[in-house]
């Protein structure tokens, strides 16, 4: 294996973790191959792949949750086993999840209690855990019940409760994909502080640009196998890219000019309670979409977007006809069903168990959706070869790479099932797509078809609204910006005028504060 | 050495085939153990059980009579669970669909109505079973209630209501107190298929019920609507699926298969109303219904298999003194067998050698 040795001085003889030939198999499926990568102290490690490269499988196997198939771990020089996570946690590795394990209705304090091997009592803990947090700039209030808390805030608990075991080596799941920019530069402050404390970090992420600034070393997966370990200082973001891709991705264009007269989705003072305890309600949401357009909503996750979508989709019914409106006809009373017969399209973000019922067919999967409006459906009796007709010209237009002809939904990889989800949407030639997150958890080359897709289907008239919280593809494809903070809505913005700084300080809620304090003083 | 489930990559439809096969085996392994244990030879035992009904015409008969029920019934309760609805009272909705069609053959009797008293009970029987079949189910839908407890409670209720009818007003004059009605008329009982033997209309009647099912699931889209229901909900209310509406439809269908069932029984190879004239077909139809695996078509043999338990039992008894409760015995192993076998449609049984432990997977 071409290993080019790192261009930083390590400290110290022995590396503090050391994987040699670590292998992991599921039946006939490598998800690692004989990966040997080496953590020093005092270093910030990035992990970089694509989804299913291997990344996850690795740093589990180093907390001790997967077993490797062959292969060892070597610990400050020795041979390493490891029973359970507890045992990691005993030797001092510590991991940030990118999924919380939080209760929602437990305090702060009771969620830390919980995640420790405590033998101390709850006063000294909760004592300690307010220590922590105060040191490191990680503010917390114990007391609290975490479903009150901000994203950002509940990745600070699962940050100190891993601190307050004094790991030695810190593992962080992509921790910045739930956070504005500005609090992603406040976890930089944290992590950069420990590692001048002497602690080792292995940071997984695929942004590069925040690698490449915050990272010492770099160690590329892909299909399992290690392709590089090497200075991430010295690579450029398109390198690095190559190295994960293994070639080139294609870059999405924009068509030159784009019809943008017909307003073919228009919001009008939307407000909506939340269906359950946790939920965020919708305020007064306007927005008008034309034909050719395409509008992002940004955000930090949980601030209203999946409600959002509930409402644009019809999953959820407005009060009033008029919120919602499709190609000039009210639609707020609508049912997602008649929603579709008037030409909207939908895309939600969760693949498995909303888009697609995982154990179904795709041809099942394409009458799913295309029930309303389709010749699948003659007289209440289901056509095989109209719906088998979807699935071959979906897998045809967007290239999906599948086993059969008509596969489970649960057997596609993730990027494939999504090109089918979008597909089956776009070739149904709509007038409004809402789709969520189109290319979360999605490899580059999936992801850059999907995205081509949007800016085709909005050039050919189509109005679509994309919720993302990916930036970076929102920059890319969207002609407007809006932000989503406690279920409002920010003006839409011009995406040229939408700065990483401008839409950060809304993600954070900011300027609408300030907006309500003007409003305040006003009156 | 260890033996481990490992979850397949995909699921297996060969398994998916052959587990309640492999499920039969091993109920039948267990059954030879007990047989021993009771001190009888399980040879002799299995063979009176599964192979004496073969040899003789009425035997054969009886089957088909006995499976009528059942498959009828299975097949309804094969959509409920197919949505997610867990009806477990299907035993009341035969019972309920009983009396019901009992009405009719009781206020007719010694009138001369013409041969439409029949068709009408039949059709008395499905609404009277599809409307008791549908208070768990608008209990589930408009207040939240476990139609698992509410269904199966409404068993006992059908129970006594029957008591109650066939002890006090229902009672035959002449039946020299026995709580029972008096025979049915001929134009209110099922017609026979062969002269003088057992078989009748029901069983073909429990033919069609099966096509219509298999219809119903493969090629509609109310089909469609309740499968995925019962799949992936979030999924289904994406595609404007109103589960609710679903979960209503569902049971109705289901309470009219088991009163039509009830109704056929009552006229036919009982040929009048009284308690007891289910021996736990709407229980032992939940059995079919998974060993069928849901499947219409699978449902049909599902049945018939059972139904040569129900026959080989009594012959058991006869023969071998062997209690009847060891029938029940019998099908409460077969279902655990058969719900056993379906993890392995998903996972598969792997010896691993000299490994370091097994992820505990625990966080």
């Amino acid at each position: 294996m071409p290993d080019s040795t790192p261009a930083v001085q390590h400290t110290g003889a022995t590396p503090l973790l050391q994987t040699v030939g670590l292998t992991k198999r599921y039946g006939t499926l490598l998800a690692n191959d004989a990966v040997s990568i080496d953590i020093w102290p005092q270093q910030i490690h990035a992990l970089l792949g694509e989804n299913g490269a291997g990344k996850s499988t690795l740093v589990k196997t180093i907390y001790g949750l997967i077993q490797p198939s062959e292969g060892e771990m070597r610990w400050q020089g020795e041979q390493m086993v490891l029973s359970g996570p507890s045992d990691a946690r005993a030797r001092g590795i510590g991991m940030v999840f990118q999924h919380f394990s939080l209760f929602d209705n437990l305090t702060v304090a009771e969620n830390v209690a919980l995640g420790l091997d405590g033998k101390e009592s709850f006063k000294d803990m909760s004592a300690r855990l307010e220590e922590v947090s105060r040191v490191y700039g990680l503010p917390l209030n114990p007391k609290r019940e975490v479903w009150q808390l901000s994203v950002g805030e509940r990745q600070r608990i699962e940050i100190v409760r891993a601190l307050m075991q004094n790991p030695k080596f810190l593992i962080l799941d992509e921790p910045t994909a739930v956070l504005t920019p500005q609090e992603a530069d406040q976890l930089f402050i944290v992590l950069d502080r420990l590692k001048a404390e002497g602690c080792a970090i292995l940071y997984i992420s695929h942004k590069l640009a925040e690698v490449k600034r915050l990272c010492d070393t770099a160690t590329i997966l892909r299909d399992g196998k290690k392709v590089s370990t090497c200075n991430p200082k010295a690579e450029t973001a398109a390198s690095l890219a190559r190295m994960m891709v293994g070639g080139e991705i294609r870059r999405v264009k924009a068509a030159a000019d784009r019809q943008t007269n017909v307003a073919r989705l228009v919001v009008n003072d939307l407000t909506l309670a939340p269906d359950d305890l946790h939920g965020v309600r919708l305020q007064h949401i306007s927005f008008e979409l034309r034909g050719g357009e395409i509008l992002g909503i940004a955000g930090v996750a949980g601030n209203g977007q999946d409600e959002l979508f509930a409402a644009l989709s019809g999953e959820r019914l407005a009060q009033d006809p008029g919120a919602v409106v499709i190609d000039g006809r009210a639609a707020g009373h609508l049912s997602i069903t008649q929603r579709r017969k008037l030409g909207a399209a939908f895309v939600p973000e969760e693949r498995l168990g909303h888009a697609a019922a995982p154990r179904m067919r795709l041809s099942e999967n394409a009458l799913l959706t295309g029930h309303a409006a389709s010749g699948m459906v003659q007289h209440g009796f289901v056509n095989t070869a109209a719906m088998l007709k979807t699935v071959d010209r979906t897998t045809e237009a967007f290239d999906v790479r599948k086993a059969s002809r008509d596969p489970e939904a649960a057997s596609l990889s993730g990027g494939n099932l999504q090109k089918f989800i979008v597909g089956r949407e776009i070739l149904r030639s709509p007038a409004v797509l809402v789709v969520s997150q189109p290319t979360w958890g999605v490899d580059a080359g999936a992801g850059a078809v999907i995205r081509q897709a949007l800016l085709d289907l909005a050039a050919s008239g189509a109005a679509v609204l994309v919720t993302s919280q990916d930036l970076d593809e929102l920059t890319e494809i969207t002609d407007r910006i809006a932000v989503m903070f406690h279920g409002h809505l920010s003006e839409p913005m011009a995406t040229v005028d939408a700065s990483r700084e401008k839409l950060g300080l809304l993600m954070g809620g900011s300027t609408l504060e300030q907006k309500e304090a003007a409003h305040a003083a006003g009156a | 050495m260890q033996l481990v489930l490992e979850k397949r990559a995909e699921r297996s439809s060969a398994i998916a085939l052959i587990s309640p096969l492999i499920a039969i085996g091993l109920t039948l392994a267990t059954m030879s153990i007990l047989f021993a244990m009771l001190g009888k030879n399980p040879i002799s035992a299995l063979g009176v059980y599964f192979i004496a009904p073969f040899v003789d015409s009425y035997s054969l008969q009886e089957i088909a009579v006995k499976a009528t029920p059942l498959v009828m019934i299975a097949i309804g309760l094969s959509l409920c669970y197919l949505a997610n609805a867990w009806n477990i009272g299907a035993e009341g909705q035969f019972l309920i669909g009983a009396v019901a069609g009992s009405w009719l053959a009781v206020k007719t009797q010694g009138t001369d109505a013409g041969p439409w008293v029949f068709p009408a009970m039949l059709l008395l029987g499905a609404v009277g079973g599809a409307l008791y079949g549908l208070i768990p189910a608008i209990c589930k839908v408009r207040f939240g209630a476990s139609e698992i407890l509410t269904s199966l409670m409404l068993v006992y209720v059908a129970d006594l209501l029957l008591d109650y009818l066939v002890r006090g007003p229902w009672r035959d004059p002449k039946g020299f107190n026995f709580p029972t009605t008096a025979e049915f008329d001929p134009v209110a009982t099922v017609p026979v298929l062969i002269e003088g033997g057992r078989l009748h209309l029901g069983g073909v009647i429990a033919l069609v019920v099966v096509a219509a099912g298999a219809v119903l699931l493969a090629r509609t889209i109310k089909g469609f609507e309740i499968r995925v229901v019962g799949a992936a909900p979030r999924a289904a209310r994406f595609g404007g699926f109103n589960s609710n509406q679903l979960i209503l439809l569902a049971f109705a269908i289901s309470g009219a298969l088991a009163g039509m069932a009830g109704i056929i029984e009552v006229a036919g190879p009982v040929g009048h109303l009284q308690p007891g004239i289910s021996p736990g077909y709407g229980f032992t139809a939940i059995i079919v219904a998974f060993l069928g695996r849901l499947n219409p078509i699978g449902i049909l043999f599902a049945g018939l298999f059972l139904a040569l338990t129900f026959i080989g039992g009594e012959q058991a008894q006869i023969t071998m003194k062997i209690p009847l409760d060891v029938t029940k015995v019998f099908q409460g192993i077969l279902l655990f067998f058969v719900l056993a076998c379906d993890s392995l449609i998903l996972y598969r049984f792997k010896l691993v050698f000299a490994s370091p432990k097994v992820s505990r997977g625990a966080h």
